[in-house]
């Protein structure tokens, strides 16, 4: 019991990291991508909305990796070995784009130094989610065989499948697409700017179907398990509801109702990660290490359910004041 | 190089790099907080000008310091694997905290790196505050999880499986005390000294700069109270080390034979063969002396340990000797300030004792980093003190050279460009009017 518990607490940890830490990946993507007349007007918006935020949003993924070792020793010392060299890239992505982009921002501003920051933080924002995206769908794929606590298929198994890699590209289309939903309500005071995101966004989202009708397809061979999960008597409910959200947010961003698409990515994006941790369990990782066998001791998980508690009655509160600064008063 | 010694360079060589910087984000919220302090307080436009430029400075600090954190939570798992599915559940509860702490940290980083328009005085000031006390407490969860693996507690060990796990106990290990108190301590007066210097370095050129001289004073400050605390908390974890480890003390002191009365030898060339010290400086009964404040106590040498339980005595003997002789140096300096303040109420201002505190910067960090070496490779072989070796943890991953070296040039790569970005900066702000308004510099 205490086990599931903490495993619900990782996955909304996984989904806030995806809608907070995600879209701050988007926003990197973005800066790259940035072209056009407003290209540098762009790239301020994006540095404005991240800089104050993506420490604390970086953290859930800390809590996440914390909160597996802690409560699932085994669990994570099995994905740690098997997908050791996708982590390994997502990890020089971190810390690439971590530092560029504060050294872009405390840099001298438009000088040939300053323009290499920004590339380096474009680039370097594709590999997390990339790679995080992958590793979510390696974990499915049941390729990955852990006996006694010793992974026995070796290091390239699962994350190269088209399975796991397809999941990677989703990610990245799906931050990139949260993210520049995000950038139209930051961008609201400039009409023009607020179009470059509105259409990137609109691009993105449409982009997101193909690429998820991929995963899907690819999930039979490559996910079996998985795939099965989705056919039981909850994902029909589920997938509607996902599309459902989808659809507003792209109708939402094509009637400029910015706000309202917002609200339907972050749950498109909720449900899209609720869905997948539904199908996933009780695994960790398909099909030898689950959620029961990866357990640390029941004193441990009761100590760590109990600092959750604390933690979360100190943290939300900070939090939420953080973004209400930040994100919900007006500019002035 | 094996696989084996690739996986123990890139940890040393990523807790190297990381340390200086969680030290100084222990550090800089406490000198910054008090700068902001004496602003509330006098309203002297200097003090608030100089605490956001250390937040510029700080702000890329963070930054590096928590990507560099996370590469190590992952590496646990990505290089000890072995070891975190033993110890996850035993210790992982201090890394959890910490988890929260630096949540807490990064939240009210935000609010006060880019809160100072948003918010008012009183609540910015508070941010800044529980930045600094969050800071502090994850140093202390941390080093609470490496207290664990030097003494550890809270746990049985039965045919390779771990059993009755208490994981506050596991907190409270017998070296969980003297390990947070050496490090907090160390970090302040890293972060003590490094700051003087810098602006000690200034005041040579410019005597009269009320900027750097209310700078100077608040990093001395900070120095001048925690250096001699440290001495005496080094003492209190020298003799914990000798009770709980012994043999990493034997090599710390480079002490072989097994001797009452046995004398403190100061460098020297440690011969494992010969089992003596060679060249070194003795200070007869000092040894016995300092650990038991008893001249003619039995100290045990490293003979009394097999030869596969021995760390690297030369590494761990030099390494001691160079973090004592920068403490040593470093509480000299401060005896130097504080009693010019005692008697005649003065900043350091003769060329002397600037040029010596500007020379003195780095020697915070060299004490902290060879005194990590100490703790880590005076623990070898053993990854858990005991109970585990550490070649038993790596993880089976080959071509770990590709990490190590990525790594490496990673991090090179970033410790120059942290040094030319804050360079720089220090430069801007030398060349900037003493006591203008706030926030102008800023535009």
């Amino acid at each position: 019991m205490l086990e599931v518990i903490i495993a619900i607490f990782i996955l909304l940890s996984l989904v806030v990291y995806a809608l907070m830490g995600g879209a701050d990946f988007g926003g990197g993507m973005w800066d790259l991508l940035a072209f056009g007349p407003r290209a540098k007007r762009q790239r301020e918006v994006i540095a404005e909305a991240i800089a104050p935020i993506w420490e604390a949003n970086h953290v859930w993924l800390i809590l996440v990796v914390v909160l597996l070792f802690t409560g699932f020793p085994r669990g994570f010392a099995a994905m740690m070995t098997a997908l050791n060299i996708p982590m390994t890239a997502m990890l020089l992505g971190i810390v690439l784009r971590g530092s560029t982009f504060i050294f872009r921002k405390y840099d001298v501003k438009d000088d040939s130094v300053q323009r290499r920051w920004s590339t380096v933080f474009g680039v370097a924002s594709f590999f997390p989610p990339f790679f995080q995206g992958v590793t979510l769908g390696a974990l499915a794929t049941g390729r990955i065989r852990v006996e006694q606590g010793r992974v026995l298929t070796g290091f390239m198994a699962g994350w190269l499948t088209p399975f796991a890699l397809a999941c990677g590209v989703f990610a990245l289309g799906l931050f990139a697409f949260l993210a520049a939903t995000y950038l139209t309500v930051d961008s609201k005071d400039e009409p023009l700017l607020q179009d470059d995101f509105r259409l990137r966004s609109l691009w993105s989202g449409l982009a997101l179907a193909p690429i998820a009708l991929v995963v899907f397809l690819t999930s039979k061979q490559g996910a079996p398990q998985m795939f099965h999960g989705l056919t039981r008597w909850w994902a029909p409910v589920l997938l509607s509801w996902t599309s459902v959200f989808a659809a507003v947010a792209l109708v939402a961003l094509w009637l400029r109702r910015f706000t309202v698409a917002r609200l339907a990515a972050i749950g498109q994006v909720t449900l899209i990660l609720v869905g997948w941790g539904l199908a996933q369990y009780p695994n960790l990782v398909t099909p030898d290490v689950t959620v029961s066998n990866a357990a640390a001791p029941q004193f441990t998980l009761r100590l760590l359910v109990i600092a959750l508690g604390f933690g979360a009655m100190l943290l939300l509160p900070s939090l939420a004041y953080l973004f209400y600064i930040f994100k919900g008063q007006e500019r002035g | 190089m094996n696989d084996f010694l690739f996986a123990r360079s890139q940890m040393a060589m990523s807790l190297a790099f990381h340390i200086v910087f969680a030290a100084l984000g222990m550090g800089m919220p406490l000198l910054m907080a008090i700068a902001e302090g004496m602003y509330l307080r006098t309203k002297q436009p200097v003090y608030l000008n100089l605490c956001r430029r250390w937040a510029k400075g700080a702000a890329i600090l963070f930054a590096v310091g928590a990507v560099s954190g996370t590469v190590l939570s992952f590496e646990l798992g990505l290089l000890w694997p072995n070891f975190m599915e033993h110890a996850g559940a035993v210790i992982g509860m201090p890394f959890s905290l910490e988890g929260f702490a630096f949540f807490a940290e990064a939240i009210f980083l935000g609010v006060y790196l880019y809160g100072w328009d948003r918010v008012g005085p009183l609540i910015h000031w508070l941010s800044g505050a529980l930045v600094a006390v969050s800071g502090i407490f994850s140093g202390i969860f941390v080093v609470t999880a490496n207290a664990w693996m030097n003494s550890p507690a809270g746990f049985k060990m039965v045919e390779g499986k771990i059993l009755d796990v208490d994981p506050i106990a596991a907190m409270l290990n017998p070296a969980s005390f003297h390990e947070v108190l050496h490090m907090t301590l160390a970090a302040f007066v890293a972060t003590g000294f490094l700051v003087a210097a810098v602006h000690a370095f200034f005041l040579l050129r410019d005597r009269n700069n009320l900027f750097h001289r209310a700078a100077l004073g608040i990093a001395l400050v900070v120095a001048c109270v925690c250096t001699p605390l440290q001495i005496l908390s080094g003492d209190l974890s020298a003799r914990a080390v000798a009770r709980l480890q012994p043999a990493k003390l034997a090599a710390m002191e480079a002490h072989y034979r097994t001797e009452a009365g046995a004398p403190l030898l100061v460098g020297g060339i440690p011969n494992d063969t010969a089992l003596t010290t060679d060249y070194a400086l003795r200070l007869p009964r000092g040894l016995s002396f300092l650990i038991t404040h008893d001249p003619n106590a039995r100290v045990v040498g490293l003979e009394e340990f097999p030869r596969d339980q021995w760390p690297n005595i030369r590494i761990v003997h030099w390494s001691f000797d160079i973090m004592v002789a920068s403490g040593t140096v470093m509480f000299v300096l401060t005896v130097c300030v504080s009693s010019l303040w005692l008697k005649h109420r003065r900043l350091p201002d003769k060329t002397w004792l600037l040029r010596g505190l500007a020379a003195a910067g780095p020697l915070g960090f060299l004490a902290i980093e060879t005194g990590w070496v100490v703790t880590e490779m005076g623990r070898q072989p053993w990854i858990i003190y005991g109970v585990m070796r550490t070649h038993e943890a790596v993880t089976p991953m080959r071509g770990l050279v590709v990490p190590f070296v990525t790594f490496t040039v990673v991090y090179i790569f970033l410790a120059v460009a942290v040094a030319f970005l804050l360079r720089r900066q220090f430069l801007q702000t030398a060349s900037a009017v003493p006591d203008q308004p706030a926030g102008a510099a800023d535009a």
